[in-house]
């Protein structure tokens, strides 16, 4: 018994530790196999998942969320109370356009599951919702940490060309032309 | 296991006073449920399989005069059409007719390391590299693209590019049924 006691809370302290809770990602993307091998990072990262033609945003900062809320809120006119701009901050990954936003974050926890996520609006303008995103909450990140954030694309296999090549050249517009694309590992070489 | 001592302990009539030796096992049974259900919980919640990625270098279209001409006798082209499957040529588009293929192994792989050594073979020095295009039609999906970068890697493909397909490789993926 001791011993089963042992190995038990060995192995959950190994979990805790190690545990980095999944995020639910509204976005469904089933990555694509690679046999690239770069493990992703953790810290410092914009990622931009793209399923079922919409394209979802994500940084991994909390106050660079909330730093970036104001800015596109001062943007687009719409302004946010404390409460929201705290459930902005503790929000992982979200899809919806500015107009929407408010509307998502006044939701329940509970509910959101249900809310419609429509997508971060984006077109190859120099003005689209998600180009704003992506530049104010990199502007935010040099602000607030002196770094630089990284970005990488998350989408799904079966998504076409024109959405991901959207998203890419949304990118090279803010002179950005390394990512990183997320993949899965192909244990397997010869598929 | 222990057992609760309930039979009040202590004194004796006349007898010597005894300290009673209770045993030091302790029950660990709802403890170890417990641990294991912990276990169960964190081994449900944690993504023990961290992600992987890919680097990815686009060009920067923005300086106009960094671009590089592609020579024709040692770039090889891949039109990555629907159905999950693509078009290569050699050298220039129209000059030569477009072969369809699979991905994969016996597919594109082997077509891109035979091009690869015929390009070895036929020119010397720094030119012995062959250069790849990338050209994705907007009917393939990001498997596909994901599929052909990885090949690069694969077969050891140092100058890649993707670019925007021209109006007569479209034709030609509409006439072979991929668009």
């Amino acid at each position: 018994m001791t011993a089963m006691c042992d190995v038990a809370f060995l192995l959950l302290t190994f979990f805790i530790l190690t545990a980095k809770p999944k995020i639910d990602d509204p976005s469904h993307a089933t990555v694509p196999p690679s046999t690239y091998m770069i493990p992703v990072a953790d810290a410092n990262m914009i990622t931009l998942s793209v399923g079922q033609d919409k394209v979802f945003f994500s940084v991994s900062e909390q106050d660079v969320r909330k730093e970036a809320l104001g800015v596109m809120g001062a943007k687009y006119g719409v302004s946010f109370t404390p409460e929201e701009q705290q459930r902005f901050a503790v929000t992982p990954i979200f899809g919806v356009p500015m107009a929407r936003l408010k509307a998502f974050l006044d939701t329940e926890p509970t509910q959101l599951k249900d809310f419609p996520q429509t997508g971060i609006p984006s077109d190859t303008t120099n003005n689209s919702e998600l180009y704003n995103w992506i530049f104010t909450a990199r502007q935010a990140e040099v602000g607030l940490h002196q770094k630089l954030l990284n970005v990488s694309i998350k989408a799904d296999r079966g998504e076409l060309y024109p959405k991901v090549n959207e998203v890419i050249s949304i990118l090279g517009k803010q002179k950005l032309f390394k990512f990183d694309l997320i993949t899965s590992l192909k244990t397997a070489s010869n598929k | 296991m222990a057992e609760l001592d309930t039979s009040g302990g202590g004194k004796h009539k006349g007898g010597k006073i005894r300290s009673k030796k209770s045993s030091t096992r302790v029950d660990l049974t709802a403890m170890v449920d417990l641990a294991f259900l912990l276990i169960t919980f964190f081994m449900y919640t944690t993504t023990l399989q961290k992600p992987k990625a890919m680097n990815l270098a686009m060009p920067d279209n923005s300086v106009k005069t960094s671009q590089l001409a592609i020579a024709a006798s040692r770039s090889m082209t891949i039109l990555l059409g629907s159905h999950n499957k693509v078009e290569w040529y050699m050298g220039e588009a129209g000059k030569s007719a477009p072969t369809v293929d699979n991905f994969g192994k016996d597919g594109l792989r082997k077509a891109i390391l035979e091009n690869k050594q015929k390009v070895a073979d036929t020119h010397t020095g720094e030119e012995k590299l062959m250069e790849v295009v990338i050209k994705p039609s907007d009917k393939s999906t990001y498997q596909d693209l994901v599929a052909t970068l990885d090949e690069m890697k694969i077969t050891d493909i140092h100058i890649y590019a993707i670019v925007k397909i021209s109006a007569l490789e479209l034709g030609d993926l509409q006439k072979n049924g991929l668009q």
